[in-house]
């Protein structure tokens, strides 16, 4: 009870802070401000009336098998300090005239949905003021008679069905609901139990939903278990927060994808051409294919210039046709799921209720009941103080004043870094250029076979140079990070994120310079596709490398340096900017490389599985949580967003430029001897509309449609009007319901002030 | 669906069957899990209702019920005496209310007792901490514990008192779109 007078004492210095006028200035003047002047006072009457009643109480006799309600509602009544006359009026509102009263252990507001039999509201109001004022066993009787008598009326009136149905959901002790049951159903004639005999059909359909739902509770933990990898990720996110996981989300999520183009490709292009082999191999094979892709891979599935250009299976599956509209349709689909994933993500951030009732629904609803195991229980707990912890560190968004020097200061740290970073970017990406058009003037070939190193080894060089640039270039951003000393790790790892991404984007960009302006020129290579898909498994492969290496002793040696050397208790954070990035490049490569090698996808899926354990197992091992929780609910977004637009997009484009302007190589590939590889596709196209001349109408509404630029403005026109109207609708609706809030808090604010009033009139 | 057991009446098998949201063949396992805590104290024999109650330590040792925090408090709130000994009534009433067919207005009624530790019929703030607490297994700092609390206060409590009456937390359980799958306990 103490906290009443609390609430009491920080009201009225409220009030007086707010207001001026002194507490208990309790006349009628408050007409101009009704809420404020009296809301002081049903607290100040309560504690005078607690006081009273706590004689009251004190003086009363003891324990009957009853006094448990009695102590309970009297004090629910005291708590109110409402007198005998304000209980009677109360009680005969229609809201609580409706209700079910008070019962033996509980007490009960229902929802208004009740039966049109209203019970007899005076003796309501009158068992509660007996009530309060002398304990009987008989007037205690009497209530509960009342109140029973009450509960029973409301079932009468319904069917067995639907009056069975609301006494199981009343929340009352089974005890009384089996008394109240025997009470109202036998009032029923017999016929009515007989009647109970549902017919064979309805017991039937009844039994078939029961064990329905039984088997779907019981297979859906089963089921989710069977989504990819799910009880490792709640193990880690329960440990290492909503950061970490979202990196191993958008793992999976890039194994999914690139599961799909690998399905897609490997149906309508590697597995028709696998069956119909165009000519046999000719090299033999040795260790160093895997690595320089060159060899026995050159002329094999694995690459561009081992596909005919010609029809397999007599003349039904053209080749070139079936190459052309499958990158084609890989690309749109990725598209599509790329754009509707980018979609959902958007709109659970920007969702009406988000602000709302995130952390009490949390506290209330996120305590799994069915959890038995002893090491599940433990893990829910982390996970739960986890996630509170992150919550609050957006909460908690203080920051200190800063004097003009100092602000000066980390301004000029922060643009040093960033000039720092810049250089290093642009350094390294000239040292890439260079080494590729060959302007050192090494030759690698006579350095290496010096060394008695197997051919083609020299192939090797820029890819390890590049992944070494991928390597040591983001340890240098960590360290320009640290230096800058961030507030919050969320905007560490946004910094890094970008810093990152400039990074690989200047690569990957000097790096299709070269493949589509240097390459398709260099009239030394047979087959210049196949040498450009050469050259990105090299990448992939040798990146894998790298990682492999670095994740198994860089991330180990790192913790270890760091705990002896360094002397830090706690082991170092998980890198997600880097790792996310590494992640993006890789897929980068990938898509553009499905023109040129079909098989890269299947690499790139290996790739991603084994990093997936790789990673797990270090970070257990050498990587702890970070100390300042963040919540990276905007991080997936963000991944997703950078994987669609400089990555996707990219790649998009690279293809389209490929295939519209490049003139492809002469001597093999599905689009030898033309000028480009657009035109194969268009006379692919003319050979089915000749075929099926269906087609011959689709293509009419290609052109009409999607080349008429005015449908295309039109298009987009209604898409822009179209986000307009939801968004209003949404600003619409998030301001309703703050205006409906308000509007609660002013009932509770009169209701309060009527009580008052009630209390001073009936005196 | 044949009467061959003896235990309890057909009356009384019915009786139970309509009040919970169990069958019978579901009330009768239940009856001998119950049995099973403590078989000397449980007789085979309901038909002429015996006063038998099992104290909370049985209760407790439960394989569901075991490890989770919040036993003692479910316990307390579903038994006659308020301290965790239940009767067969009781436990079956626990169960029925805990389990999936059990709709969302009653599970937040409950559940509103169980989170109200001293029993005021309002979650207040020491109820609220306690809550974190177990929740948390108390590895919040005493800060963090505070914090959570004023936000939840701040955004379940609709009529402004300080403290979440039973109309706010049904309130706020109308959006929590897991609290049914939650709020479950399978037997």
């Amino acid at each position: 009870m103490d906290y009443n007078v609390d609430i009491c004492e920080t009201d009225i210095d409220y009030e007086n802070l707010a207001d001026g006028e002194p507490a208990q200035d309790f006349s009628f003047n408050p007409i101009n401000e009704p809420e404020t002047s009296t809301q002081n006072c049903p607290e100040i009457l309560e504690m005078e009336v607690f006081k009273e009643c706590t004689d009251v109480q004190s003086s009363r006799s003891s324990s009957t098998s009853d006094e448990s309600l009695d102590r309970e509602e009297i004090s629910h009544l005291q708590r109110h300090g409402w007198s005998a006359a304000t209980v009677k009026v109360l009680a005969s509102m229609p809201s609580r005239t409706a209700e079910l009263n008070k019962s033996r252990r509980v007490r009960y507001q229902a929802s208004s949905h009740e039966s049109p039999h209203c019970p007899r509201p005076v003796q309501g109001a009158s068992v509660l003021a007996d009530v309060e004022e002398i304990n009987t066993e008989a007037s205690n009787f009497c209530a509960a008679e009342n109140n029973m008598d009450q509960l029973v009326s409301s079932l009468q009136g319904l069917s067995v069905h639907e009056g069975t149905r609301k006494l199981r959901a009343m929340p009352l002790s089974l005890a009384d609901k089996i008394e109240i049951r025997k009470v109202a159903f036998s009032l029923k004639t017999e016929s009515s139990f007989i009647g109970r005999n549902i017919p064979c059909y309805t017991h039937l359909s009844m039994y078939i939903s029961t064990t329905w739902r039984h088997c779907l509770f019981s297979c859906l933990p089963v089921f989710s278990s069977f989504k990819l990898w799910h009880s490792a990720l709640k193990t880690l996110s329960g440990r290492y927060g909503t950061g970490v996981l979202s990196y191993f989300l958008f793992l999976r999520t890039l194994l999914f994808l690139n599961l799909l183009l690998f399905v897609i490709t490997g149906l309508f292009l590697i597995f028709p051409q696998a069956i119909y082999p165009p000519r046999s191999s000719k090299a033999n094979f040795s260790g160093i294919e895997l690595l320089t892709g060159t060899g026995y891979f050159s002329d094999s599935l694995m690459f561009y210039g081992y596909y005919s250009n010609g029809t397999l299976h007599g003349d039904q599956y053209r080749m070139p046709a079936a190459y052309f509209f499958t990158i084609g349709f890989t690309l749109f689909i990725i598209c599509i799921i790329l754009v509707y994933r980018l979609s959902k993500s958007f709109g659970k951030n920007f969702q009406v209720l988000k602000s709302n009732e995130n952390l009490a629904v949390k506290v209330f609803s996120c305590w799994d009941f069915k959890v038995s195991k002893k090491i599940s229980v433990r893990l829910q707990s982390e996970k739960i103080s986890t996630q509170l912890k992150e919550q609050l560190s957006e909460m908690i968004k203080g920051e200190d004043k800063k004097t003009c020097m100092q602000q000066l200061r980390r301004l000029i740290v922060h643009l040093l870094a960033w000039i720092a970073c810049l250089i290093s970017i642009f350094l390294g990406t000239i040292g890439v250029h260079y080494l590729s058009e060959n302007k050192f003037n090494f030759n690698f070939k006579a350095m290496l076979q010096a060394h008695n190193l197997p051919k083609d080894t020299e192939l090797l060089v820029l890819s390890a140079v590049v992944s070494g640039i991928n390597l040591l270039l983001p340890g240098f951003f960590n360290l320009c990070v640290w230096a800058e000393k961030y507030e919050s790790p969320g905007t560490r790892v946004y910094v890094s994120v970008f810093r990152n991404l400039l990074l690989k984007v200047s690569v990957i960009g000097v790096l299709c310079y070269r493949w589509l302006e240097r390459i398709p020129d260099n009239s030394t290579l047979e087959c210049w596709e196949s040498f450009v898909g050469q050259e990105l498994y090299r990448l992939l492969v040798m990146d894998f490398i790298v990682t492999v290496v670095y994740t198994f002793l860089g991330e180990f040696l790192w913790r270890v340096f760091s705990q002896t050397i360094l002397q830090k208790k706690r082991k170092p954070v998980f890198d997600i900017a880097r790792n996310v990035l590494e992640l993006i490049y890789g897929q980068t490569l990938t898509w553009i490389g499905v023109l040129f090698a079909p098989l890269l996808p299947a690499v790139q899926l290996i790739k991603l599985i084994v990093l997936f354990y790789m990673k797990k197992r270090s970070l257990i091992l050498n990587c702890q949580a970070s100390r300042k929780p963040w919540r990276a609910t905007q991080m997936t977004t963000l991944f997703i967003c950078i994987l669609w637009f400089p990555s996707f997009l990219g790649t998009v484009v690279t293809i389209i430029y490929t295939v519209w302007t490049i003139k492809p190589s002469e001597n093999c590939g599905p689009f030898r001897n033309l000028k480009t590889m657009f035109e194969g596709g268009q006379m692919s196209t003319r050979h089915l509309e000749d075929a099926h001349p269906i087609l011959k109408w689709l293509s009419w509404v290609y052109d009409c449609l999607v080349e008429n630029p005015v449908f295309l403005f039109l298009a987009s026109g209604v898409f822009l009007m179209v986000i307009y109207f939801q968004a209003q609708v949404v600003d619409g609706q998030r301001k309703i319901i703050s205006r409906l809030e308000k509007q609660i808090e002013n009932e509770g604010k009169d209701k309060k002030f009527l009580i008052a009033k009630l209390q001073d009139l009936c005196k | 669906m044949g009467n061959k057991q003896t235990i309890f009446t057909a009356q009384q098998l019915d009786a139970y069957q309509d009040c919970t949201y169990f069958t019978r063949k579901e009330i009768l396992r239940l009856f001998y899990r119950y049995r099973d805590l403590a078989p000397q104290l449980v007789p085979l024999d309901y038909t002429n209702h015996p006063d038998v109650k099992l104290p909370y330590e049985l209760i407790g040792s439960m394989p569901e019920l075991k490890d989770n925090p919040f036993r003692q408090r479910i316990a307390e709130v579903f038994s006659e005496d308020g301290e965790g000994n239940m009767t067969l009534d009781d436990f079956l009433d626990m169960f029925s209310v805990l389990s999936e067919m059990a709709p969302r207005d009653l599970k937040a009624y409950y559940a509103f007792k169980i989170y109200d530790f001293n029993n005021d019929d309002f979650i207040c703030k020491s109820d609220l901490e306690k809550t974190l607490n177990k929740l948390t297994r108390n590895e919040l700092t005493e800060d963090e514990v505070r914090m959570v609390c004023e936000k939840v206060i701040d955004e379940a409590d609709l009529d402004n008192d300080g403290r979440l009456s039973l109309e706010d937390f049904q309130h706020m359980i109308v959006r929590a779109p897991d609290f049914l799958s939650t709020f479950h306990i399978r037997i």
